[in-house]
């Protein structure tokens, strides 16, 4: 009897990712340093990024210049992306250092530098959509690397409607599943062993 | 791959049967959330964010009147920035290349520009213009187009010859040219150009292409980015207006303008296509960060410098583990 | 109280130049606080789990 897709998929998941280790109560012993609290300090972020967004978007671009509020959301916004680009590229820096694709991590690694250029990506239309005179000076400036490869062609970054949707709307997915994958990632495989942790066979205690 | 590496390999990649401790996954990421909020609050709201006012054809021609003027006199000789782009904007150039590749050129004509019309004679003709204006437009019109080019061309070299000196300009042939830029000039510094230029094609309009290009083609944006340190050869693209934190992590991306090939327009190949070949190299090193984890010498930095001894130092310390080999 | 600081923000940036390095004294804060941040975090003991 042929098994029902439900089933299959159902199954596959509960193998590879149980509830149990989507929401862990233990860890092991060597995730005690704080190097490890920085990919949650960069999720946390990226969360204060989306909702101040959100704000935003509720009352277009141009409202930051001509309200109070609007200058105070759009503050968190700038802050809130300094410091999830600290964040992320101190937990590169860390993970880097611990070979952290180790032990068949090598998509999380992956995932983790998709999410960085994505990042930049997605940071990149959010300069040009600022309605003010470094979106003029970007757009303008940029405009020569994105023409020179063809892709200017399509990606215009002086259409401020343009960017201003893939800002909002499209590329916010696409960083938004890329993060979902690699945190799914670091929850299926585990984090990885310490370097010199060896196996008993090897002469290691574990 | 040795038996010890793929013993090790093995041990890396299974599930830790090791020594564990309590961990409250939920309470971290509330904590987190809890820090990096109370972070942000307090930077927004001490330090507030940068603002700097959009520039305008407006201040432009009222600033400096002469630099527009001029700007005007090379959209109509086709002999602006803009006019002589190429691609996505017009075919008068091929645009750059790296090797074989004329990807500018291949990609085509998508936003089509057209600096005479776009930038001169239509936003003219969208006004109820001076007698003067409205003949000079009718004759421009009413001419062959090598008439235009003419005309067009000779004052440009003329203004050119006395390095923007309108008043030292000498008579000459130059058709209705004058008369149209001088319009233009006063289209601008009334602020009907900027509406103008917007609104081409349509009443609602969200693409700022024409303003923007229009705008380089001149002295008074380039100007503005000087001052506020935003150059590409200055290391401007990592940097904000104001004293703000700006773009640390393109700092790779921005180093290449600061060096010889790169930073000299007039050395071919690479220097007059720098910003192509910077696009490949930037690709090329972004795949090199995906794909780190097999790049021999780099995959095994980490086991020769060992910052890892730090990070689980209390974990080696208390099982005894010293430096493993090979 | 908003905005303490934000008239001293919106003031043209200071550089640090030699040859063709240059960079905003606020750039150059914000990296070495994340070099600062990296080595503490890498260094400074973690709470050990009380038994």
């Amino acid at each position: 009897m042929s098994e029902m897709w439900t089933a299959k998929l159902r199954n596959k998941w509960q193998k590879n990712l149980p509830i149990e280790k989507l929401l862990p109560d233990d860890q092991p012993a060597y995730v005690s340093s704080w190097i490890y609290v920085f990919g949650v300090l960069t999720l946390a972020a990226l969360a204060v990024i989306i909702a101040s967004g959100v704000v935003l978007a509720f009352e277009g671009p141009a409202w930051y210049h001509v309200s109070d509020a609007g200058k105070f959301i759009n503050s968190l916004h700038f802050w809130s992306v300094q410091l999830f680009f600290v964040f992320m590229v101190i937990h590169l820096w860390g993970k880097f250092w611990m070979a952290a694709w180790r032990g068949n991590r090598f998509a999380t690694w992956m995932t983790g530098a998709v999410a960085f250029v994505a990042s930049i990506a997605t940071a990149f239309t959010g300069y040009l959509v600022q309605t003010n005179f470094d979106s003029q000076w970007i757009s303008f400036e940029a405009k020569d690397g994105f023409n020179s490869m063809g892709i200017g062609a399509w990606f215009n970054v002086t259409n401020l409607g343009q960017m201003l949707l893939l800002h909002v709307a499209f590329l916010p997915l696409i960083l938004g599943a890329i993060t979902v994958v690699h945190v799914l990632m670091v929850r299926k495989r585990g984090v990885v062993p310490p370097i010199d942790a060896e196996p008993v066979s090897l002469g290691g205690r574990s | 791959m040795s038996a010890n590496r793929e013993l090790k390999h093995e041990f890396d990649a299974a599930p830790w049967q090791g020594k564990t401790k309590r961990y409250d996954i939920v309470k971290e990421g509330t904590i987190a959330l809890a820090i990096v909020a109370a972070l942000t609050l307090v930077l927004a709201l001490f330090m507030g964010s940068p603002d700097e006012t959009p520039l305008t054809f407006k201040g432009w021609a009222t600033t400096n009147a002469d630099n527009f003027y001029a700007t005007a006199v090379q959209e109509l000789a086709g002999s602006s920035g803009t006019a002589t782009y190429g691609g996505p904007y017009n075919k008068n150039s091929d645009g750059l290349n790296v090797g074989p590749f004329w990807l500018q050129k291949w990609a085509g004509v998508t936003h089509p520009i057209d600096t005479v019309n776009d930038f001169v004679i239509a936003p003219l003709s969208t006004q109820l213009m001076s007698s003067e204006v409205s003949s000079a437009v009718s004759t421009w019109n009413a001419a062959p187009p090598t008439q235009q080019g003419a005309w067009a061309t000779s004052y440009d070299e003329a203004i050119t010859k006395v390095e923007g000196k309108l008043s030292d300009v000498p008579a000459g042939e130059y058709g209705p040219v004058p008369a149209l830029a001088a319009g233009l000039t006063s289209m601008a510094k009334s602020g009907a150009l900027d509406a103008a230029l917007l609104s081409q094609g349509g009443f609602f309009q969200t693409d700022n292409t024409k303003q923007i290009l229009f705008f380089g083609d001149g002295s008074y944006l380039d100007d503005a980015g000087t001052a506020a340190n935003l150059q590409g050869g200055t290391w401007g693209m990592m940097n904000e207006t104001g004293r703000y934190p700006g773009q640390a992590w393109l700092w790779l991306y921005s180093f290449w303008y600061q060096i010889p090939p790169f930073n000299n327009e007039e050395s071919a190949p690479i220097g007059a296509n720098a910003d192509a070949y910077i696009m490949y190299l930037m690709g090329a090193l972004s795949l090199g960060l995906i794909l780190i984890p097999v790049i021999p010498g780099i995959k095994s930095l980490p086991m020769r410098i060992p910052i890892h001894r730090g990070i689980w130092s209390q974990y080696y310390k208390s099982e005894g583990i010293k430096r493993r080999k090979k | 109280m908003t905005g303490w600081f934000s008239s001293f923000m919106n003031h043209p940036a200071t550089y640090l130049h030699t040859g063709w390095l240059q960079i905003s004294i606020s750039n150059l804060l914000v990296i070495l606080l994340m070099l600062v941040v990296f080595s503490l975090a890498v260094l400074l003991p973690f709470p050990e789990e009380k038994k």
